[in-house]
């Protein structure tokens, strides 16, 4: 059912929450600095509380359904890491504390640091950025860094894989570099050929998604990172799908110089309907010094009755901060909860159980549709949202009439190299029965799609909302429910 | 131990589907010298292990449930009601993505669209994104933007040296790769000095409002000569402030930042926290992130959508104004909640209560022997700096044996304020709490 807005629900004159009456003696307010007018709601804490609620049960949620969006591993998130992150020593601690007043947090970051370096096997790791996006910055900042710091001016191009996620490029620009696309082989790996004849002393780096956003191992992968650093250049790994990773191969291992992590997708910090992540961001020797900061060093080793002592240090030189403080600490305990909870045996797990599911689905949904790559594939896989002979039917159609069958849809259209593509990720905490309900919707899907298309052209039906006019809301932009003052203009 | 539930029969049905014998068969395109390394980590622990080495790491922290906290500088503890803890662990909202499918994702739509309503109502503002990381990033978002807004040909930018320094410095990390002047808070300049600095290659003008260490300043026709040489203006603000103040929109402010952890965000050490972005409808096609918008259905029903999306990065790619996919959704909903519970006169309520309690601090404070000194002039809002007589790692060393989490150190980054510390004061200190850091205080003089 749709929700009023909490404006609508305002009544002039209603009061919500209540604040302690001043115990102290009032100094006047300064009255020619007050504002006049403050257009913020008026209603009660029940009304708060029932909008709230039911606007939460207009969402669909890893709580409430299988959620396969391909490159955003949307597995289950444990309610041990929500009440550990809530304990009042870490909820309640000011992040400006002194080193003394906050050993413990620094503890945690520390063993998250080397927890994060082993399992992609580098030397340094940042807690620091906020989200993936950041850590890609503050890796090709690092890569411009080095190469400055070699007085090695001239590179100025970073190669990114036409399978890349958008913000690779956007990256790359953000940093002032030129972002220059690599084509993919007819097999989905990058395509040496164009790798090669585009490797000279102008490029500064690649930044390669493993696996890549097709779900594959690329199986070049070596002779990709030699032919880059042949010609000078460092190789970025977008981690994004390192939940594919761990305990299979180390990123370090295969010759990169530097990765970011997702902490919100392979660590499972929660998702927040959009946020907040972690990106922290590992690397080798060679990039250490120019890491972001502050980050936790152990500064005295434990003594005979002494604890070992921890503070945060900024590298010698760094690129900088990227935010206020040092990162998002809560994702930082949830995700040191989730480590302490798998510790080595069940952290290998996740990785072989979410490229079993993914490979389970691919290999029981490749009679239904068409699977561009067709072959035993990591986390996730993509298919092709299309018929032949039935033109009027899009992924977007398939992807809708999945929710009438109780499913989030897979990731729409992206990789941009793939035509209608679907992105499938079922992530290791599904079980079998969940993928069998997927896979009997998708074969049904597949069949209605021959015979009675109309079901899926005119989905979502079982819902209470329809298909969205997206042309209107940027046509007519409605941004705000209440209507702003006109100030008059100043100059 | 893990959260994967296949039993070993199920393994194998589902090896037999793939055609293969083992999961190990799966990682054949790994090239096998590095395939299958050890990981040393730790033995793996039951729940109740997890949650008692947690507990141990925590209760190694001074926090302020059980120390009376006086520290802000960027991050304030201020009271979290009840309730919005209680939405915020709804699985609905904590376990959902991005809303990409809008019919799927309607209550996370609607509850930004109402977050995006109420800082602009706060800001005086017609157009706010969905949320940046931090105060800081949002900062440094709108630099880009200003740039953007003058197409690349205006390349410097004016700080005000009264911005908090670690979003001056994030600034500098974000645009390190372009060529752009970062001028104004090299020395302690005036708004008038900044003011002089404007010229036709100036992209904006930003200021602190109330300052970094506190202070209001008078901002009136500042805009309009920002304005006549053709740059933007940017407010970097305290959101519980503007329960009280002016609005920046008033002020004739172009882009409006801030940090929105004082909307009922926990401390949490740094983070999460939300960093608000709000600017004038002229400018609302440059905003970098996720926009939520109104519009209908198929039906004609009224429904809430992502929009603008064509300046994003996963359509536009490398000519994208900024990088930014994840936000801080979760954060943006719980001030939303925290703002609707306030509501316009819980938000004031606060904004008094830090007014008067740290008036009171200041007064009592002003009342010792000469060896205190307030450096904050006067209006100054919830903060103001103080010179101690010794340094104020000894000050806060002292404080803390009675209890009291004293002021951030200023000089660890700005040597001219070598010895002061800036004391934070909110609803949650009580006239008890101050006493007592006066008493302390005194007690630490000229010794």
């Amino acid at each position: 059912m749709s929700e009023a807005t909490i404006y609508e629900k305002s009544v002039s004159g209603r009061l919500g929450a209540r604040l302690p009456v001043c115990d102290v003696p009032e100094t006047p307010l300064p009255q020619e600095l007050l504002r006049r007018e403050l257009d913020l709601p008026e209603v009660s804490e029940l009304q708060v509380v029932r909008h709230f609620t039911r606007l939460s049960r207009r969402n669909f949620s890893i709580d409430t359904g299988f959620y396969p969006l391909g490159s955003c591993t949307m597995k289950y998130n444990p309610r041990l890491n929500e009440d550990v992150a809530r304990l009042p020593g870490f909820a309640a601690l000011h992040p400006r504390s002194d080193e003394e007043s906050s050993q413990g947090a620094l503890e945690l970051m520390h063993r998250l640091q080397g927890w994060l370096a082993e399992i992609s096997g580098f030397a340094r790791v940042t807690l620091m950025p906020a989200a993936g996006a950041q850590g890609e910055l503050a890796g090709i900042l690092m890569i411009r860094r080095y190469h400055e710091r070699r007085g090695d001016s001239q590179r100025r191009r970073i190669l990114v894989p036409d399978s890349a996620h958008g913000t690779n490029p956007a990256t790359v620009t953000m940093a002032g570099y030129e972002s220059v696309e690599l084509p993919s082989d007819g097999e989905g790996n990058v395509d040496l050929h164009s790798l090669r004849a585009a490797c000279d002393e102008t490029v500064a780096g690649m930044m390669i998604t493993v696996p890549s956003t097709l779900g594959l191992f690329d199986v070049n992968i070596q002779e990709i990172v030699d032919a880059v650093h042949g010609c000078g250049g460092l190789m970025y790994m977008d981690g994004a799908n390192m939940n594919a990773l761990m305990g299979i191969v180390k990123p370090g291992d295969l010759g990169f110089d530097v990765m970011h992590y997702n902490l919100h997708k392979t660590f499972s910090t929660p998702h927040g309907g959009g946020g907040p992540g972690c990106g922290a961001v590992a690397v080798n020797d060679r990039l250490a010094p120019f890491l972001p900061g502050p980050n936790v060093e152990l500064v005295a080793q434990a003594g005979a009755d002494m604890p070992a002592r921890y503070g945060l240090r900024m590298p010698p030189q760094s690129i900088g901060r990227l935010k206020a403080f040092h990162g998002n600490f809560g994702m930082h305990v949830r995700a040191c909860a989730y480590i302490l909870f798998h510790g080595d045996r069940g952290i290998r797990e996740i990785s072989r159980h979410a490229v079993l599911n993914a490979n389970y689905l691919r290999a029981s949904l490749q009679r239904s549709f068409k699977i561009p790559y067709p072959r035993i594939c990591a986390h996730e896989f993509v298919i092709e949202g299309r018929f032949e002979g039935i033109e009027e039917v899009h992924a977007l159609d398939i992807s809708k009439r999945l929710m009438d069958y109780g499913f989030h849809p897979p990731t729409n259209y992206f990789p941009l190299i793939v035509p209608e593509a679907l992105l499938i990720e079922p992530t290791e905490t599904e079980d079998k029965a969940t993928l069998d309900d997927f896979i009997a919707a998708m074969r049904h899907i597949a069949q209605e799609a021959r015979e009675d298309p109309g079901l899926l052209l005119s989905a979502p039906r079982t819902l209470d909302i329809s298909r969205l006019d997206e042309v209107r809301a940027a046509r007519q932009l409605m941004l705000c429910c209440v209507p702003i003052p006109d100030w008059p203009a100043q100059g | 131990m893990s959260y994967v539930p296949h039993t070993e029969t199920e393994r194998q049905q589902m090896l037999a589907t793939i055609g293969v014998s083992a999961v190990e068969d799966l990682f054949g395109a790994v090239p096998a010298r590095h395939r299958f390394p050890t990981l040393d980590l730790p033995d793996p622990l039951s729940e109740l292990e997890v949650q008692a080495e947690l507990l141990s790491l925590s209760e190694a922290n001074d926090h302020g449930q059980d120390f009376a906290l006086f520290r802000g500088g960027g991050a304030w503890h201020h009271y979290i009601p009840s309730a919005l803890g209680h939405m915020l662990l709804r699985g609905e909202f904590l376990t959902a993505y991005t809303p990409y499918q809008p019919e799927l994702s309607q209550g996370t739509l609607q509850a930004i669209f109402e977050y995006q309503s109420m800082i602009c109502a706060l800001t005086g503002m017609d157009a706010a994104n969905a949320s940046h990381y931090d105060g800081a990033t949002s900062f440094a978002e709108a630099v880009s933007m200003a740039v953007d807004v003058g197409r690349g040909r205006r390349n410097k930018i004016l700080f005000s040296p009264w911005i908090n320094p670690q979003y001056r410095d994030v600034a500098r990390t974000y645009h390190q790769g372009r060529d752009l002047l970062f001028r104004g808070d090299e020395s302690a300049s005036t708004l008038s000095d900044l003011v002089g600095q404007l010229d036709n290659n100036t992209a904006m003008l930003a200021v602190a409002y109330p300052d970094f260490i506190g202070h209001i300043a008078d901002f009136q026709g500042l805009a309009q000569k920002v304005h006549e040489a053709g740059a933007l203006l940017v407010f970097v603000v305290n959101p519980v402030a503007l329960g009280l103040l002016k609005s920046p929109g008033e002020l004739g402010a172009d882009i409006v930042v801030g940090e929105g952890q004082p909307l009922g965000i926990p401390l949490s050490f740094g983070g999460p926290y939300v960093g608000f972005f709000a600017t004038r409808t002229r400018l609302v096609r440059k905003i970098a992130g996720r926009i939520v918008g109104e519009t209908v259905d198929e039906d004609g029903r009224r429904a809430w959508v992502m929009t603008l999306r064509p300046r994003e990065q996963d359509i536009r790619r490398e000519k994208a104004s900024s990088n930014i996919c994840t936000n801080q959704g979760l954060m943006a909903l719980a001030a939303a909640v925290y703002l609707a519970l306030m509501g316009k006169q819980g938000l004031r309520q606060v904004a008094e209560l830090c007014w008067h309690k740290a008036h009171y601090a200041a007064a009592q404070i002003a009342a010792l022997e000469e060896d205190y000194q307030i450096i904050t002039r006067p209006p100054f809002f919830h903060e103001f700096a103080l010179r101690c007589p010794r340094p104020v790692s000894d000050m806060n060393a002292a404080l803390r044996e009675r209890g009291i989490i004293g002021g951030h150190d200023l000089g660890t980054e700005d040597p001219r304020l070598r010895d002061c510390m800036l004391l934070a004061f909110t609803e949650m200190n009580s006239r008890e709490e101050i006493d007592a850091l006066v008493a302390g205080l005194r007690e630490l003089q000229g010794s």
